[in-house]
């Protein structure tokens, strides 16, 4: 107990503070290639916060998926594209405004509705073990197993494509 | 025809499945590679152990004394101008009296230089000398750090008085023979007009 | 807790002090290794068979000028190698070495931690590692760093696809579990894995050449036609990082291997061996034992790897695409069926 917080709530609070600064700092960023940096330290952030939930598969997976792969190709066409400072174009004020309302709107919606949710019975923190793989799995083969069937056809599909597509030699 | 029975018929016919999968050729490589663990190594780890080199190796030169120690040089050049690389300059001097255990004959070589970065250790210096003053031996030239270091003076080239270095068995007998023979010129042999008119 | 914690630390500490040791002098026996294939000596002037030289090179690397490119971005291009090395030091935190000793009641396991999903954290560091390359090459700001860069990640991500579906079916035959403890355990009563999944350990086996940057699959820091990959423009410690990384890279891969598919720290006739030396469970010295079972099998593996550096050529750029998507993913995903219905109608250890 740390000034009347338990750890959790001391991890919990930190990390949301790196989570948030680091988006922030992929929106302001003038290098893409930093924002693009920048996005996976925020992942990474959440693959933690999945962590205090409980759900280590989840947040492994958070970071082999969109840390590992995604943002890996966003990187590769970010270099070969060669953005950097210099070519990142000038916006005029007009556009910088709308974009704040607009921004500012979403957030003002995402808040409010936030707000309403404070009476939903959520589960407490570290003590829910659905995030464990074992029951995981068991609720995706028992209470999800037709919806969870058909994406994993539609992702094989997907591969079994790419490899297709692979297969044909260009001639 | 056919010369060797080690060509092959060069053909382009395709791959089979089992040459498709590449891993027989690959074992077998890995196999090949695997049998070199037990070859002997052929290196010779040099500073501590030399080759055996031949009596005639032709290595760092040496300007010879004669046997009351005067240098046997007489500076004539002929060494200088058989050498094909151009590594050696020398020059003369006369000898004072009271030089004479220092030096052979009336001239001799005030300063006698081997660029040791030219030579190409052809003996062909060591051929044409009539005095018998300079040799190769089988000794290496040493490693240097300056360009400088490797033009060896007479300092480095002349042997010293009470360290001879034994050249007797860098000639065949017959040639240390026919070379003692006095009066003859032996040089004459291959200047003289006998071998030019036949060239003429 | 406190004496937990000092336990721990104690293991951290000689888990990276093994990382760096055998990578220190897996470049010793590389040198040594590739000499005795090609009938030479190898180093042998720093100390007794050259045992010396890692030190030698190490304080080499130390020496030397340390070259930072104005143009490039500073605190990436640092950031790079740092990256690289941290992400390989990581992953060898799952990896149990040897059966747990028991004093006093409490057993006391050769790992840093078990974690239930060890292989899904093994798949995502490595994942992360690509990460260590690419912003070097990136911050170098040299076209050939950068091409080396992109040729090391997309040849990384595509063959961790085979690689996690190879290791899909290893997990079905291994009894269902993430967990490397359990997996290694598993092995300790039957036979190792090898013998239900060798189709499996080849995929395993080319991937993990692939994804250590390791010839036949070096292309990324190809001499021939790259300079030196994504390293070019690194110099001193900073380039001993990248080569440093890459072969504890080696080491922690080699350890999976022998632990997945070998028995880790298990070997044949073990149980009567501490029968007869009459030693009981959670002894020491069945621990030693083990240690030295595994280790041994990591080393034969490094060799392995280094064995295959001497003997094969490099792959072309495109033959290596072909060869991780046009042949391994379809094999591992046959693998993995023939797995699949080999355990329900044979063995029957998968139940619906």
């Amino acid at each position: 107990m740390l000034l009347g917080y338990t750890i959790t709530q001391w991890l919990f609070g930190i990390l949301s503070f790196l989570a948030i600064m680091f988006a922030l700092m992929v929106v302001f960023s003038r290098n893409p290639v930093n924002s693009v940096l920048y996005l996976v330290m925020t992942f990474f952030c959440i693959a933690g916060h999945y962590l205090l939930l409980n759900a280590q598969f989840l947040a492994v997976v958070h970071i082999v998926v969109y840390a590992g792969a995604i943002m890996v190709l966003f990187l590769f066409v970010i270099m070969l594209m060669d953005l950097n400072e210099e070519s990142e174009p000038q916006r005029s004020w007009l556009n910088k405004t709308i974009a704040a309302i607009a921004g500012g709107m979403l957030l003002f919606v995402m808040v409010g509705s936030l707000k309403g949710a404070g009476d939903l019975q959520l589960n407490q923190m570290g003590h829910s073990d659905i995030g464990l793989v074992k029951n995981l799995g068991k609720v995706l083969f028992k209470e999800f197993l037709f919806p969870f069937e058909i994406a994993s056809i539609l992702l094989l599909a997907a591969l079994v494509g790419a490899i297709m597509i692979g297969k044909k030699d260009i001639k | 025809m056919q010369l060797t029975n080690r060509s092959k018929v060069v053909s382009n016919k395709e791959q089979s499945f089992m040459e498709s999968l590449y891993l027989p050729a690959i074992a077998k490589g890995m196999l090949i590679t695997f049998s070199h663990l037990f070859k002997k190594t052929p290196t010779v780890k040099y500073p501590e152990q030399t080759r055996p080199r031949a009596a005639v190796y032709r290595g760092q030169h040496v300007l010879k004394r004669d046997e009351n120690g005067a240098e046997r040089c007489t500076s004539c050049g002929l060494c200088a101008v058989s050498c094909p690389a151009e590594a050696i300059t020398m020059e003369s001097a006369e000898r004072k009296k009271g030089e004479e255990n220092l030096y052979r004959e009336e001239k001799y070589a005030k300063t006698y230089e081997i660029n040791m970065l030219r030579c190409i250790f052809c003996g062909l210096c060591e051929e044409a000398c009539p005095k018998e003053a300079i040799f190769l031996t089988d000794r290496i030239v040493d490693t240097e750090f300056e360009r400088e270091d490797f033009i060896y003076g007479k300092d480095k080239l002349v042997e010293t008085v009470t360290e001879r270095i034994d050249v007797s068995k860098r000639q065949t007998l017959e040639v240390a023979e026919f070379k003692k023979i006095p009066g003859l010129k032996h040089n004459n042999v291959f200047e003289g007009k006998n071998l030019n008119k036949g060239k003429k | 807790m406190l004496s937990f914690i000092i336990y721990k630390a104690i293991v951290c500490v000689c888990v990276f002090g093994l990382s760096l040791g055998v990578a220190a002098y897996s470049t010793w026996w590389e040198r040594k290794f590739a000499s005795f294939l090609q009938d030479r000596v190898g180093p042998d002037r720093a100390g007794p068979f050259g045992l010396l030289q890692p030190l030698a090179d190490g304080g080499k690397m130390f020496f030397k000028e340390e070259i930072i490119p104005n143009v490039s971005n500073k605190f990436l291009f640092i950031l790079g190698p740092s990256l690289f090395m941290i992400t390989a030091l990581m992953t060898g935190a799952v990896i149990p070495w040897a059966k747990d000793i028991v004093i006093d009641g409490k057993a006391y396991s050769w790992q840093i931690t078990d974690i239930n999903i060890g292989v899904l954290y093994l798949l995502g560091v490595a994942s992360i590692g690509v990460y260590g390359i690419m912003i070097g090459g990136w911050a170098s700001n040299n076209k050939f760093a950068l091409l080396g860069a992109i040729r090391a990640s997309s040849q990384m991500i595509s063959y961790e696809i085979a690689m996690g579906i190879a290791i899909i079916a290893l997990i079905i035959t291994a009894g269902g579990t993430l967990s490397l403890r359990e997996i290694l355990a598993q092995q300790d009563a039957g036979v190792c894995n090898f013998v239900y999944q060798p189709l499996g350990f080849l995929i395993f086996f080319i991937c993990a050449l692939a994804e250590t940057n390791r010839a036949p699959f070096d292309l990324p820091e190809c001499e021939s036609e790259l300079v030196g990959g994504y390293h070019t423009e690194y110099s001193s410690m900073k380039l001993g990082l990248y080569l440093f990384a890459e072969y504890i890279n080696m080491f922690v891969s080699s350890a999976i291997m022998a632990g997945f598919y070998f028995g880790g720290y298990n070997f044949p006739f073990a149980h009567e061996l501490y029968n007869a030396l009459g030693l009981q469970e959670g002894s020491i010295w069945i621990s030693l034992i083990g240690f030295g079972a595994y280790f041994t099998k990591t080393c034969i593996f490094i060799s392995v790897f280094m064995w295959v550096r001497w003997t094969l050529p490099r792959f072309r750029y495109d033959q290596l695409m072909n060869l991780g998507w046009r042949i391994l993913l379809p094999l591992s995903l046959l693998n993995l069926a023939i797995t699949v219905a080999v355990e329900y109608f044979f063995r029957g250890t998968i139940h619906f």
